[in-house]
């Protein structure tokens, strides 16, 4: 195996390119190095991209914020200002792992690595969140929602990686939040997940709101109808059992150890609510 | 292949080695430095008993290849004792009994003091978090939380 550390994003194309399909990208490392140790994958060639600066940054841009898909969860997390617009991206990206892991964990790679129960991607959808992947054609920018296409698949060509995470301009009154159901209280994987991002007017209704499930579909789920259940509303008991009913259609779990479809279709909706309401104080304080 | 030359500080000090690009900086430190404090439990970042300190920030040693630690800042188990002085943390893990076998103590200490240096004053609760990922097998964690309050208090008086 070869081990590259380039320190552009164009030689990263390049050695992509080149190796054919036989390189990996490796950003944090907590799941690729794990793939690779229990012989997963066995890449010819490991590309970091640790060492290319502009994807070791939080940036502000248009009033919104562009992640390098080399941040890793410390250091979003020691990040006050990205943590006072997004609480919810926050909360979710802590969840990820232990201490040692968040010190390298990343966005980019929670989402590359495709498990419809990575605990960033729910947030980040309902964030409504933009990856710019650069590859062989250029660079093009995908809504987060569209690069997980099933457990460990990913809608990204050959060639092609995640430079940045793009979170858009908050409008006043906004706000997010994420929970996830684990059996314990912490370094667990979700047996479901739920993250709610939702903007109010003056009056405190809701004007704006994205709902994304985590763990219950092979991919982590944008849900229009939750939105619709949320529109126009300020959250009353009508609207959050509407809203939790949209996530349970919605939901289409497997059946295992961790959880039953019964079970994780119920929980999934509870999440969502609470979350809503969450959401809904947060937004409430920062106007 | 040919192995990878990497130039390193390890506990303050300069230190450089010869790796394979697929090694981990836990396999460099202990078989190529020497420097077994760092302990090797899972193997696949669920343990801690591997944790090491690059650039003052907390990770598994197993989970990082050594070729990524070129030019960084480590700092393992054998950099907390001055000499024959323990570290404050050293000494309270000693004297609240925080450890049975031994494997995981490295790994709690390594962790425990980059959570004192970042957090002075921390509440149990957030030891006990900050901690979650470091697992012993024997102690049953609670001589450990005590510990490392008791050597935070220490601290603060000093």
């Amino acid at each position: 195996m070869q081990y590259l550390a380039p320190t552009s994003v164009d030689e990263v194309v390049a050695a992509l390119a080149q190796a054919d399909g036989r390189a990996r990208v490796l950003a944090g490392g907590t799941d690729l190095l794990v793939q690779m140790k229990s012989d997963m994958i066995a890449p010819d060639i490991l590309v970091d991209i640790k060492r290319i600066p502009e994807l070791r940054e939080i940036t502000r841009e248009g009033g919104g914020w562009r992640i390098g898909a080399a941040v890793s969860g410390a250091e979003f997390n020691e990040h006050a200002d990205i943590c006072a617009d997004w609480p919810g991206l926050a909360e979710a990206f802590d969840l990820i792992g232990s201490t040692q892991v968040q010190g390298r964990c990343t966005l980019a790679g929670n989402l590359c690595n495709a498990s419809p129960a990575a605990d960033s991607v729910p947030a980040m959808v309902a964030a409504d969140a933009v990856a710019r992947v650069a590859g062989p054609n250029g660079t093009r920018d995908v809504p987060v929602v569209d690069i997980p296409v099933g457990p460990g698949k990913t809608s990204l060509a050959a060639g092609e990686f995640i430079t940045s995470i793009f979170l858009p301009a908050r409008a006043p009154r906004s706000a997010d939040a994420y929970l996830r159901f684990i059996p314990r209280t912490e370094m667990d994987i979700a047996v479901a997940s739920a993250g709610v991002s939702l903007t109010l007017d003056d009056d405190g209704s809701c004007v704006a709101a994205r709902v994304a499930l985590g763990a219950v579909a092979p991919t982590v789920l944008l849900v229009e109808k939750a939105t619709a259940a949320l529109i126009g509303t300020r959250l009353e008991g009508a609207a959050l059992a509407a809203l939790a009913q949209a996530c349970e259609s919605a939901a289409t779990p497997i059946d295992d150890k961790r959880g039953t479809v019964e079970f994780r279709k119920q929980v999934v909706g509870v999440l969502a609510r609470r979350a809503a309401r969450v959401a809904q104080n947060r937004a409430e304080e920062r106007a | 292949m040919s192995k990878i030359h990497v130039k390193t500080r390890i506990n303050g000090e300069a230190a450089e080695f010869l790796c394979e690009p697929d090694e981990t900086l836990l396999e460099a430190l202990r078989d190529r430095l020497h420097l077994t404090g760092t302990k090797e439990g899972c193997g696949s970042g669920d343990c801690g008993a591997c944790s090491v300190t690059v650039n003052g920030r907390l990770v598994a040693s197993c989970l990082m290849l050594a070729a990524e630690a070129e030019g960084a800042e480590i700092g393992t188990i054998e950099g907390l004792a001055k000499g024959a002085e323990l570290d404050v943390l050293q000494r309270k893990f000693v004297e609240h009994a925080a450890l049975q076998c031994g494997i995981c103590t490295p790994g709690f200490l390594v962790a425990s003091k980059a959570l004192l240096e970042k957090n002075p004053d921390p509440t149990e609760e957030e030891v006990r978090y900050w901690l979650a990922g470091n697992l012993c097998r024997c102690t049953g964690y609670d001589k450990i939380i005590r510990a490392v309050l008791d050597a935070a208090a220490e601290m603060r008086r000093a």
